[in-house]
Order: structure tokens, then C-alpha cells, then sequence
């Protein structure tokens, strides 16, 4: 039952594999001279402006969330989309109701500008 | 799905329908303005219209044979009436009396209406519930709401603390719930509530139960899972306050009733001892503890734990008499709890909720009805005649007497004459003369007629209660 | 070999779970997290439960963690923000009690003697899970979307910036929020 999983598992192997080895190989055969302006922090070739360690406004969170939401709505559409034929209208049915729910969502979303980057 | 299968919950789809015309409405309105000044009533009339529509759907349906729908999960019977009703007082009082408040704060009010309509549809469906999928669905879609409603007020570090405190012990619980789903289905290989009762008594199928009793006994505050309760009750804005102590118990107080006396009766032995257990310990510890309290939601808070152990004495006992009792009960409580925060939510101290009980000074020379409605509920809840109250506790320690669980009604009787004490304190300092200067009375037609209601259902209940003992008892018939 | 596989699992998922909550780094936590979520999956697999696993990766690994990531990746807790150095007793008093539920949980397992029959052909795949939603558990289903929409009400209602103003509010501390989601910028 399991054995058709095993191409993931050569691949997780194999990814697992390459990533050590680069890293590896760096490591072993990569040259290492610090100086001071190369361990410097820079910013695209100029000196960094201000500190990189900003906090990000809380409203990047509210669009994450809202991602999350609507990631997992997805996830019900899944098995409702291989199985569309054989559920026929009844299936229609039950699944618009459910995206409907989520439409309201939708607009309310639309409606108080939550999806805006104010 | 058929039409029978949707005609079972048109409540909660009335519910639910009004609920999204109500954040529509207010997203319309107000657009992306969430603390709008220019906000109507109209999302709390809509509201109310669905409360309205349902306990309509609600009554046109025949008392009559227990009617299961959607392939077992669902079934409409007399406990699911009476639950539909407890829940649907709770949201409607919960509806009209908090108006004034949430324009005073300006706290949204379709996200307020849509979140409330929608917590009951999931106390409703934790009543309704033949499954345990669907009732941790019921669960979450009760509590959920809640926790968003006690971090409504924005602007206040207390409510945003009591929304992460009820989310964070809230999510510890539910995880709780469903491993309990889990191993129940382990150990009998159904989740069909209809099932159980057939399951192997197996130690698995005892753990699985006890997960299940954190989680309910979480949303019911029952102890020691009581913890949270205090603080997101202080720090929740008070219509929040209000409507979560009163729908988490009937949405909770629905689930231990379907598990217990209706799907696990071969468990009432062990069960009953350890669930008499948490009601003694939930009965001495809430009502102590409220002796001491000098914020009058931290005192409902308490109040409201050793309540919660005074209604599982209905449950540990069992049978049709703990069962009826444990549903009158529900109903007297959403009526008398929802009766005295409805006063508070009238008062305002410099523009902050007035919440100590010296606020309260002389209310009754400028609020006479609110202060004698108050006083009421007061006496009510303390459990003294002709009160409600007094006949709920009545037959809660009589189903107790019935099943040869003296202690039970003993401490039960007898913490209830401690809890005179504090309920007294605070019924006593409202009828007083004094006067809290600083303390202005708001006075509201619609949360008046939400006090009435609540006052006359307060006494009703407790003079006449024929009508509604008769519901309870028709609802219980099954279990015989 | 589903024993091996299944011991092999067990124990990454619970050293990433000893890991979230032991890690000091919070990234640490959420890699940590990232490990118990694919041993759960594996597990799923193992139980022929191959949607369910399909999710977790897609769902829990894929959008969450990554979240979670990103999330603190853009709060950098600045330096000396750390969290304080945990009391003794309240982690050891959690270590006492999760050994205990665990030594329960075992000899509950002892207990249990059946063996689970092998699964229906076509058990756990995509139809079969679809079957039972929009069969069976319909109404659980349906319930899940209002759940959905509750998410984003109450992301709206929490998350959402609020126009800066000293305007009353309830509660009783009137101190100006310092940060924290009270006051969004």
C-alpha cells in the first residue's frame, strides 16, 4: 500500500541529498578570506539605510489571515471538484450553498476594504 | 439533503441568514469604518428579526415525535426545542439590551449582531447534535464567536487580554474535545451518539469521555477548568459579558446533556460519582470565591461557575428528573443573569462601564424599575421564592433526592444560602439611598423592553411555572 | 515495515514537539513544527489516509508554517525583547504531567488488543472523502463554512486598522495602548 509512495520517498532522499552536498561542498572546497567590507551589511551595492529589523504593520496579518480562510475553503473544493459528476445538482447545490456563506464573507470583506492596503 | 433534512434547522438557518444580512447591512452603511458615530439600529433590528423568525419556525413545528435528518447527525426532539429556546431567549435578550452600549463605545454593530446570531446557531446545533462531529462543529461554532467578542472593544487593553485569555484556553480545550472525539470513536468505532450507548465499556472509552468533559466543562466554567472565566468576563465589553455567560452554559450544558443521560447511560455509575464530584467542587469554589468580589461582572463570573455547578447536579443525577431539571434551569438562567447584567449595560461611569457594585448606590431613586428588576434578578438567582430561580434549584435538588445523592442536594442547599449573601449585598446597595454621583443612568426603549422581558420571565417562570415544566418534562419523555 | 516507519514518525514528532515549546529562537519553534506536521503526515498515510496527508502538507505545512515563518521573521523580536527565562517549577510541574498522560495513554494502548481490519478498497482517497462530506457529514460541512466566515468577521473586527483618536472606550485603564493589536498603525 505504502510502496507507491516510494518515488516521494526517493525524492525527499535525493533533496535531502543535494542540499548537503552544496552546502557541504561549499564548506569544504569554498575559499573564506573575511575582510572587513565584505562581512559588512549592504544593500543593493550601497550602505544599508536604516535597520532592516522593522516591524511590519499589522495590517499584512489581516491579509495573511484572510489567505488562510480562503486557502482552506479551497481545501473543500478539492473533493467536491473530482467528484462534481457523480454528485450532479444535488452536489451543485451543496456546494454553492457552502461558497455562498463565503461569498457574504466576500463582499463584507470588499465592503469594509479589508483586502485594501490602506 | 432534502427539504424534511432543511425544514429540521430552519431556526438556525433563519439564524444565520439574518446574521449575514446584518454585517452586510452594516458594511454597507458604514463601509470601512468600524467605529462609525452615524450607526442606526437597523443591524440589531435585523437581528432581532431573525430571533424573531426563528423561535416562529420554532413554534409552527408540532411538539411531537423526535424527527432525525441529515443521514443521523441531526435530530429536532423536545431537548432540542427547549434548548432552541433557551438559546434564542439568550440571543434575543442578548440583542436588545446592548444597543445603547455599542453606540456609546461605538463597537460594530453588524460584526457584533452577525458573531451573536451565529454563536447561537451553534448552541443550537450543539443541542441538536446525534453526532459528535457535529457537536465539536456546534462547539466551535459557539465558542469561536466568543472569543472575537470579548476582543471587540479595541481600545481596550483589558478586552483585547480577555479575547487572547479566552482563545488561547479555549483552543486548549477544544484540542481537548476532539482527541476525546477521537479515542471515543477508537474505543466504540462510531461517533454516532445513538450508538454509544452499545460501546464496550473499555478504559479507552473512558478517557475519551473525560477529554470530552474538559472540553464541555471548559465552555460550561465548571471546575477546575473555571479559570478563564473571571477575567474575560471582566475585561469582555459588557453586552459580550452579558451574552457569553448565558449561551456558553446552554450551548455546553446541551452537549453533557446529549452525551450523558442520553448516549452513554451505561456509564451513569462511574460517571455520576465523578461528575458529582466537579459539582461540589464547582458549587463551594464559585460561591466562595464570589463572597470576595467587588466588581459586580467579576461577581456574575463566580456567580456564574457555582451556577454551573448547581446545573450539573442535573446531569450527575441523571435520568428524566435531572434532565428536565437541568433544562428548566437553563432557561430560568438565561432569563435572570441576562435580567441583571441588562441593568448594568444602563449604567455608565464617566464614560467607562460601571461596574463595581458601589456604582450601583441609589438606583433606585433614579432608576426605579431598573433597580427593582435588578433586585429581582438578584433575588433569583440567589434561589429564594417566588422567584424562578427557587423552583429551578427545586427540582435540580429534587432529581438529586430522587437519585440517592443526598450530599449533592446538601451542598447544594447550603451553598446557595452562602450565595444569599452576595447577592443580597448587591440587590440591597441598589435599593439603598446613597448615590454614586459620578454614575449617569442611560435609559433606552429597546433595552427597557429587553429588561421587562427578562423580568417578567424571571417571575413568571418562578410563580406559574406549570406551562414550562410541562415543555421540560414532555422534552425528557424519551429518555424513560 | 509500517511499524519501523510508524516508530520512525513517532518519535520526530514528538522531539519537533518537545522542540516547539524548548526551542529559544522562535523560528526554531516553528521548524520544530514543521517537523511534527510531516511526521503527522506520514502517519496519515500510514492509517491510508492519503488526502488527509495531502492536506497537512498543503494546508499545515504549506500555508501555516509558512505564516508562522513569516510572521516572525517581520516582528524580529529586537534584541533583549527575549522571552524571559521560564520558571523552574511551572516546566517541570508541565514535564511531571505530560509523563503521566503519556504513561496513561500507554497503558490505555496496552489495552486495546483488536487489530484494526484493513481498510476498504479506495478508503481515504479523494472520493471517498468527498463521499462522506457531501454525503454523510453534510451539515458538519455546511457548518464549516459559517465557521469560515466567523474567521473573517473576526479578522476584520481584531485585525483591522482603527482610525487613531483618544475616544472613549470601554474597560477601565485608559492608558494609551503601547503597541499590541489595540493599536493597529
Amino acid at each position: 500500500m505504502l510502496s507507491g509512495y516510494a518515488p516521494v520517498l526517493v525524492h525527499l532522499v535525493l533533496a535531502v541529498l543535494l542540499a548537503a552536498a552544496v552546502l557541504g561542498l561549499h564548506m569544504l572546497v569554498g575559499g573564506r578570506r573575511p575582510t572587513v567590507e565584505k562581512v559588512l551589511p549592504y544593500e543593493s551595492g550601497v550602505w544599508p539605510i536604516g535597520s532592516a529589523r522593522e516591524r511590519v504593520p499589522v495590517r499584512y496579518y489581516l491579509v495573511a489571515m484572510l489567505f488562510i480562510l480562503f486557502d482552506v475553503e479551497i481545501v473543500f473544493v478539492y473533493p467536491w471538484a473530482v467528484l462534481v459528476r457523480e454528485l450532479g445538482a444535488r452536489g451543485i447545490g451543496e456546494m454553492f450553498t457552502f461558497l455562498a456563506l463565503l461569498a457574504i464573507g466576500y463582499l463584507y470583506l470588499l465592503k469594509r476594504r479589508a483586502l485594501e492596503w490602506e | 439533503m432534502t427539504w424534511a433534512d432543511l425544514s429540521l434547522i430552519a431556526p438556525e438557518l433563519a439564524l444565520a441568514a439574518a446574521a449575514c444580512a446584518a454585517l452586510l447591512q452594516d458594511a454597507w452603511a458604514t463601509g470601512p469604518a468600524l467605529e462609525s458615530r452615524s450607526r442606526g439600529p437597523a443591524a440589531a433590528w435585523i437581528a432581532l428579526g431573525g430571533v424573531c423568525a426563528a423561535l416562529l419556525l420554532l413554534g409552527v413545528r408540532p411538539a411531537g415525535a423526535a424527527q432525525v435528518g441529515f443521514a443521523g447527525m441531526y435530530v429536532r426532539d423536545g431537548i432540542t426545542r427547549v434548548v432552541d429556546l433557551a438559546a434564542l431567549a439568550a440571543a434575543g435578550l442578548g440583542v436588545m439590551l446592548s444597543p445603547p452600549y455599542l453606540e456609546r463605545f461605538r463597537l460594530p454593530a453588524g460584526e457584533y449582531h452577525a458573531l451573536l446570531l451565529l454563536s447561537t446557531a451553534g448552541a443550537m446545533l450543539m443541542g441538536a447534535s446525534r453526532n459528535l462531529v457535529l457537536l465539536f462543529l456546534g462547539l466551535e461554532m459557539l465558542s469561536f464567536p466568543l472569543y472575537v467578542l470579548a476582543a471587540l472593544a479595541r481600545r481596550s487593553r483589558r478586552s483585547q487580554e480577555a479575547g487572547l485569555k479566552y482563545l488561547l484556553l479555549g483552543a486548549f480545550a477544544t484540542a481537548f474535545f476532539v482527541y476525546g472525539v477521537a479515542l471515543v470513536y477508537g474505543a466504540s468505532g462510531t461517533a454516532d451518539l445513538s450508538r454509544l450507548g452499545r460501546a464496550p465499556d473499555v478504559p479507552l472509552l473512558h478517557a475519551g469521555v473525560a477529554f470530552l468533559v474538559i472540553g464541555l466543562g471548559f465552555e460550561a466554567a465548571l471546575v477546575p477548568f473555571h479559570a478563564w472565566a473571571p477575567d474575560v468576563y471582566e475585561g469582555a465589553p459588557m453586552p459580550a459579558t452579558a451574552f457569553m455567560s448565558v449561551i456558553a452554559k446552554v450551548g455546553a450544558f446541551a452537549g453533557l446533556l446529549r452525551l450523558f443521560p442520553q448516549a452513554l447511560p451505561q456509564l451513569a455509575p462511574a460517571w455520576g460519582q465523578m461528575l458529582a464530584a466537579i459539582a461540589v467542587a464547582t458549587m463551594i469554589l464559585g460561591n466562595l470565591a464570589a463572597l470576595a468580589q467587588s466588581n459586580v461582572k467579576r461577581l456574575l463570573a463566580y456567580s456564574g461557575v457555582a451556577h454551573a455547578g448547581y446545573i450539573l447536579i442535573g446531569i450527575a443525577s441523571g435520568g428524566p428528573a435531572g434532565s428536565s431539571a437541568v433544562l428548566y434551569y437553563l432557561l430560568v438562567y438565561v432569563a435572570m443573569n441576562l435580567g441583571a447584567f441588562g441593568v448594568l449595560l444602563l449604567l455608565e461611569r464617566r464614560g467607562e462601564e460601571a461596574d463595581r457594585v458601589e456604582d450601583l448606590a441609589g438606583l433606585l431613586g433614579r432608576a426605579p424599575w431598573a433597580a427593582v428588576v435588578l433586585a429581582a434578578c438578584m433575588v433569583s438567582l440567589a434561589g429564594l421564592p417566588p422567584t424562578a430561580g427557587f423552583i429551578a434549584k427545586l427540582y435540580l435538588f429534587r432529581a438529586a433526592l430522587q437519585d440517592h445523592r443526598v450530599a449533592l442536594a446538601l451542598v447544594g442547599a447550603l451553598t446557595s444560602v452562602v450565595s444569599v449573601y452576595y447577592y443580597l449585598r448587591v440587590a440591597s446597595v441598589a435599593l439603598s439611598a446613597g448615590a454614586a454621583d459620578a454614575v449617569a443612568v442611560r435609559h433606552s426603549r429597546f433595552a427597557g423592553v429587553g429588561l421587562a422581558l427578562a423580568a417578567a420571565g424571571v417571575l413568571w417562570l418562578g410563580i406559574v411555572p406549570g406551562a414550562i415544566t410541562a415543555l421540560v418534562q414532555q422534552a425528557v419523555q424519551a429518555l424513560r | 515495515m509500517e511499524a519501523v516507519l510508524f516508530g520512525i514518525t513517532a518519535v520526530l514528532a514528538l522531539a519537533g514537539g518537545v522542540g516547539v515549546v524548548a526551542a529559544r529562537q522562535p523560528v526554531h519553534s516553528a521548524l520544530a513544527l514543521l517537523l511534527v506536521l510531516l511526521s503527522l503526515a506520514v502517519d496519515y498515510l500510514l492509517l491510508a489516509a492519503q488526502f488527509i496527508a495531502a492536506l497537512q502538507v498543503i494546508v499545515y505545512a504549506g500555508a501555516i508554517v509558512v505564516l508562522f515563518v513569516f510572521i516572525i521573521m517581520l516582528l524580529h523580536t529586537r534584541s533583549g525583547e527575549g522571552p524571559r527565562a521560564g520558571a523552574g517549577l511551572p516546566r517541570a510541574g508541565a514535564g511531571v504531567l505530560c509523563g503521566l498522560f503519556g504513561l496513561a495513554l500507554l497503558a490505555l494502548a496496552a489495552g486495546v488488543r483488536e487489530t484494526a481490519p484493513p481498510p476498504a478498497p479506495g478508503f481515504g482517497t479523494i472520493q471517498d472523502v468527498g463521499r462522506a462530506l457531501f454525503g454523510r457529514y453534510l451539515l458538519p460541512f455546511e457548518a464549516a463554512s459559517a465557521l469560515l466566515l466567523i474567521g473573517m468577521v473576526g479578522a476584520v473586527a481584531l485585525g483591522k486598522r482603527l482610525r487613531p483618536a483618544g475616544d472613549p472606550s470601554p474597560g477601565r485603564p485608559q492608558a494609551p495602548p503601547a503597541g499590541g493589536p489595540a493599536r493597529a498603525r
